[in-house]
This record gives structure tokens, C-alpha cells and sequence, in this order.
């Protein structure tokens, strides 16, 4: 397992969070999500301006046998999305942390239950039972 | 491979395996109400003999009438060896071959089918087909929005020509999804869309479907067509029969984009008539709508050992993978049509298909100038048709095409009861199955039932 990058918060759904400097939050899925997965064939990826509700469908990734949910972690509004996905989705496998981050959204208003990263690595750890 | 099924005894050690007592017990969880007991109007079975017998009279009734009937499925010479080698047990499975290890043949075989469909085309991908031109069209629409979703209409725009039955299947399919279809105005002395309709277009629409040739066998003028609904922003699909695709232009050539999606009825292609089915839809589509594409698409990819082999690949948004997540629900594979197809095109050759093409245009000629020669016969619509076209009769259509029925002639299709303001207009067809002896056969009786009244 990579070192998790330690300004990122994370879900129990495998997203990742980073909180950006303009108050925007930058999204995308884990290591261990894409690792999961296998390669990457396609991303769905939302509209610019579109509106997300916390827990429901925000992107779609597709491998080679699943299409997979990306679930908005927090309401917001989409501010911009990865739009080198559309031709590279395997960039995720790639570089998940990095040029692999899926949207980046103004959050709405309310708080959402995220993990610190070394609570993110227990929690794997109990997966892997 | 043998499919045999279960005995008794095998059905019961399954049940005590997994504790249920009676086969009704694993559908438990379903409302009472919503378990159906009989099948109503659905006889009780019959043994086979019986649907032997049943079926044989079924089949006399049809007799072996003189068939001039298009409107969108072909009698087309099918060379015996197509089912000769259809219905060997290699091929002779409607089964979709999921697993790869054990159905290398059939994964062949729709892979050499979807190569000739893209060949046909000119498109990038075609998938291994779907049930019948009608719904490969419904299919082809809900495709359209998914791959167009900076369009926000729902609206979908029909050139005149397209056939009417395909155009309430995908009512019935995408209506319900929350798709309006429009159709585009005809243009009287030509029988296809009127152009100048174009410009009174409202709302731009998510797709514009163009039937090539149209359902009255005219030539639409794609290219004009295309280039608008493209500049609308509208994704455009070509809806073509593909025994015409050897001799007119492929959709991925129309306009200066070429056609987005195109898709049919593959019935022509080594399919009987049937009585009406079963047939099969095709569809093709252009390389960056390949993720939106329904059903599937077999793949051609190296195994371990660098050895070729075939897959069903682009599968994520199958049911049998994600149901929540598939592209359709109804998109079986029409395997054994597709092989009948596939061998029928390979066996003809793109040069035999155009051969198919040129000879029913030439017989459809003949048939057109042998009718009109009949007093008050008069040819509708002027211009380019293919193999196809429409006819003024001096009567009503429907008393005159049940007495060439008497004659054994099946006369063309009545236009009067789904297009009354063409006046007693019939579709005729004519395909190299026709000699010039059925074609003077024709024209007599008409003649006669005419002189008659």
C-alpha cells in the first residue's frame, strides 16, 4: 500500500478529499479503489455547474468487467471536472492522488464525516480480513 | 455442448441442498399478487405431433403467393447452403456466448459480423445486434441522449421517411423515458423531408433520425440533412437498409460529419420472411459514442500464450454485470439470424450484395413501368427510390389488393390507412427473386381488377 498523502481526508466509500486554498474541495477515488478496480476504461463524468447531493451518483467509473458509483461526498456545486478522464481514464490507475482527481466542487454548507488518513489505513486494515 | 435438463430426482436433492421444500418456495419473497398461476390466452401444451400438425396447416394457409410487398422486410434469394450451414449444431444456438473459453466459434462469427455491419456502415463499432430494426431505432435514440448530454433536449426529430411502426416501437420504448418524437413535414412531389421545414425548427433537438432509403423507397438529400442537424447540435441517426449500403453512400460518409448512429433491420441480409420474424436489428456508431453503445461487442485480443482468440469485451453496462447500471434492458443478441447473415454476406461478397442491389432496382423499374403503362396507375412521388416505390390507383387499395390475394399475388402495401392524405396510394417492391413472367402476372390482374369496376 502507498503512503497516503496526509492532506487528504478520505470516505468510507473510497473517495478522497482535499481542501483547496479558495475554499473548493477536490475529489477523487483512493489507491485502493483503483487498485480494486483493475484498469480503468472509462469515466463518467458530471456537468460543470451541475449540483450534487451528499451520497448520491456523482461519476461513473468503468474496467474492463464493472461499472462502479462515485458518490458526492458532500453537496455542492461542480466547479470542474477532469476532463483529460474522457480520453485517459487510466490516469486514475496512474496517478490517483494526482493527475487522477475526478471533480472539484464549491461545497455546500453542511459537514460530512471524513477520515484522517492514518483512520482511512485502519479502516483498510480491517478490510483485508 | 448438450443442454439437458433436470430430473426430478437431481431437483430435489438441489431443493433439500438449500433447504426449500417445493420449486414455488425460492419465489417466497414475491407478493402473492403479483404471482401469475395461468397464462391467459395461452393454450394448455401440446404434444408434438400435434404442433407438427398445427404448424404445417398454419403454413399451407400462407400458400406460395407472388410477394411485391416491401415496406421494410425483403424477399431476397437466400442461397440454400446460408442455412445448410446455419442450422449445423456448431452454429445453431440463440444463446449468447458469455464464456469465452467454451464459444470461440460464435464469438468469431459476430465478430466477422459486426466487421462486415462497420463495413457496410463505414462506422467505427457495431455491436452483435440487437432484436429487430424497430428497437435497434428506440435504442439508438436513448443512445443518443446519453451521448449528447450537453443537449438538454428530450425532443427527437424523424425525417418524413421513416418507417411509422418503428417510430411507435420507439414511442413505446422511450416514451416512457421521457422522449417526444417529432416528425419532419413531406414534401409532396418529391417524398422526402421538406427542407425548407428545417428553418422553422424550434427547440434544437437531441438527435434527427433519417430513414435512407425512406419508408416509400425515395432518397432523402442526407447531406443537407445531416450538415443542420449537426450545426443544431443534434447527434444524427441513419436508419438503412443494408442491402442498399453496397450501391448508395455509407451513413459515416453523409454531410461533412457523416451519420453518428446507424442502425436497421438485417432481415434482407439471409433472413426468410418468415411470416414476420424472428429477425434482427443491427447498429453501428462512431468511435466516440462506443461507451454508449447497448449490448455488446465481441472482441478479437491474444491470449497468454500470444494465441488470437475472441471475447464479448465493452460489457460493463451489461445486465448480466450491472443492471442498474446497463445501457438496455432489451438488447439480446439475435445469434443465430447474425450467423445466417454473416454467412450470407460472406458467401455474396460486397460485390454479390451490390449485384442483389442493382438487380432489384432493375426488376422494381420493369415492375413500375409495366403498372403505370395500366390505365389511372400513376407513379407518386419523382426523383431517385430504391428497389421500392409508391402508386396512385385510380381506386381504394384495400378491395383491389384482396382480389389479387385471390390471384396469389400479395400486391404491395396500403399506404391509405396510415398516410390517408396520399390518397389510395400502395407500396409496391420488386427484388431479383422476380422475373419479368411474375412481373407480366402482376400487371395483368391489376389491369383486369381495374377494367373490372
Amino acid at each position: 500500500m502507498n503512503e497516503l498523502p496526509g492532506d487528504l481526508r478520505f470516505t468510507a466509500e473510497h473517495e478522497w478529499l482535499r481542501q483547496e486554498e479558495d475554499g473548493s474541495v477536490t475529489i477523487g477515488i483512493t489507491d485502493h479503489a483503483q487498485a480494486a478496480l483493475g484498469d480503468l476504461v472509462y469515466v463518467e463524468l458530471p456537468e460543470v455547474d451541475q449540483e450534487l447531493e451528499s451520497g448520491n451518483e456523482m461519476a461513473v467509473v468503468e474496467s474492463v468487467k464493472a461499472a462502479s458509483d462515485v458518490y458526492a461526498p458532500m453537496s455542492g456545486v461542480v466547479l470542474a471536472v477532469n476532463e483529460v478522464l474522457a480520453d485517459d481514464p487510466e490516469k486514475i490507475n496512474a496517478d490517483p492522488y494526482g493527475d487522477g482527481w475526478i471533480v472539484r466542487i464549491q461545497p455546500g454548507d453542511e459537514s460530512v464525516d471524513t477520515m484522517s488518513p492514518d483512520e482511512y489505513q485502519e479502516f483498510l486494515d480491517t478490510l483485508d480480513d | 455442448m448438450p443442454f439437458i435438463p433436470h430430473t426430478d430426482d437431481e431437483v430435489q436433492q438441489m431443493l433439500q441442498t438449500i433447504g426449500a421444500n417445493r420449486i414455488a418456495d425460492l419465489f417466497d419473497e414475491i407478493p402473492k399478487e403479483l404471482l401469475i398461476d395461468d397464462l391467459r390466452g395461452v393454450p394448455d401444451a401440446l404434444s408434438e405431433m400435434e404442433i407438427t400438425r398445427l404448424m404445417r396447416e398454419r403454413a399451407a394457409r400462407d400458400g406460395s403467393p407472388l410477394c411485391f410487398i416491401g415496406a421494410g422486410a425483403y424477399e431476397h434469394h437466400i442461397p440454400s447452403v446460408v442455412w445448410d450451414i446455419t442450422t449445423r449444431g456448431e452454429f445453431y444456438s440463440a444463446y449468447t456466448p458469455y464464456q469465452a473459453e467454451a464459444s470461440q466459434g460464435t464469438l468469431q462469427t459476430i465478430y466477422e459480423f459486426q466487421s462486415m455491419i462497420t463495413s457496410l456502415t463505414g462506422l467505427y463499432a457495431s455491436n452483435a445486434s440487437l432484436y429487430d430494426g424497430a428497437s435497434a431505432l428506440a435504442e439508438a435514440a436513448l443512445m443518443a441522449v446519453r451521448s449528447n448530454r450537453r443537449n438538454k433536449s428530450r425532443r427527437v426529430l424523424l425525417a418524413s421517411g421513416v418507417n411509422r411502426t418503428y417510430r411507435k416501437v420507439a414511442e413505446a420504448i422511450a416514451g416512457s423515458q421521457g422522449l417526444t418524437f417529432d416528425e419532419l413535414p413531406l414534401e409532396q412531389a418529391t417524398g422526402v423531408s421538406d427542407l425548407n421545414a428545417l428553418s422553422a425548427e424550434g427547440d434544437a433537438p437531441v438527435a434527427v433520425v433519417i430513414q435512407q432509403p425512406t419508408f416509400f423507397g425515395t432518397l432523402e438529400r442526407i447531406d443537407e440533412i445531416t450538415n443542420w442537424a449537426h450545426a443544431q447540435g443534434a447527434l444524427v441517426i441513419a436508419v438503412v437498409n443494408p442491402t442498399s449500403l453496397s450501391l448508395l453512400k455509407a451513413p459515416a460518409q453523409w454531410g461533412e460529419q457523416g451519420a453518428d448512429i446507424a442502425c436497421g433491420e438485417g432481415q434482407p441480409l439471409g433472413v426468410p420472411l418468415s411470416s414476420g420474424g424472428p429477425y434482427f436489428g443491427f447498429m453501428a456508431c462512431a468511435e466516440k459514442l462506443v461507451r454508449q453503445m447497448p449490448g455488446r461487442i465481441v472482441g478479437r485480443t491474444t491470449d497468454l500464450d500470444g494465441k488470437p482468440g475472441f471475447t464479448l469485451t465493452l460489457q460493463a453496462r451489461e445486465q448480466h454485470i450491472r443492471r442498474s447500471k446497463a445501457t438496455s434492458n432489451i438488447c439480446t443478441n439475435q445469434g443465430l439470424m447474425v450467423t445466417a447473415a454473416t454467412i450470407y454476406m460472406s458467401l455474396l461478397g460486397h460485390g454479390g450484395l451490390q449485384q442483389v442491389a442493382l438487380r432489384s432496382e432493375e426488376r422494381t423499374r420493369a415492375l413500375l413501368q409495366r403498372l403505370t403503362a395500366i390505365d389511372g396507375v400513376t407513379l407518386v412521388f419523382s426523383g431517385a427510390h430504391f428497389h421500392e416505390a409508391v402508386l396512385q390507383l385510380p381506386q381504394a387499395v384495400a378491395p383491389l389488393l384482396d382480389k389479387l390475394a385471390a390471384d396469389g399475388i400479395l400486391g404491395g402495401y396500403d399506404l391509405s390507412v396510415e398516410y390517408p392524405e396520399l390518397g389510395n396510394a400502395l407500396l409496391v417492391c420488386a427484388t431479383e427473386t422476380k422475373t419479368d413472367a411474375d412481373l407480366d402476372a402482376y400487371a395483368t390482374a391489376l389491369g383486369r381488377h381495374l377494367a373490372n369496376d
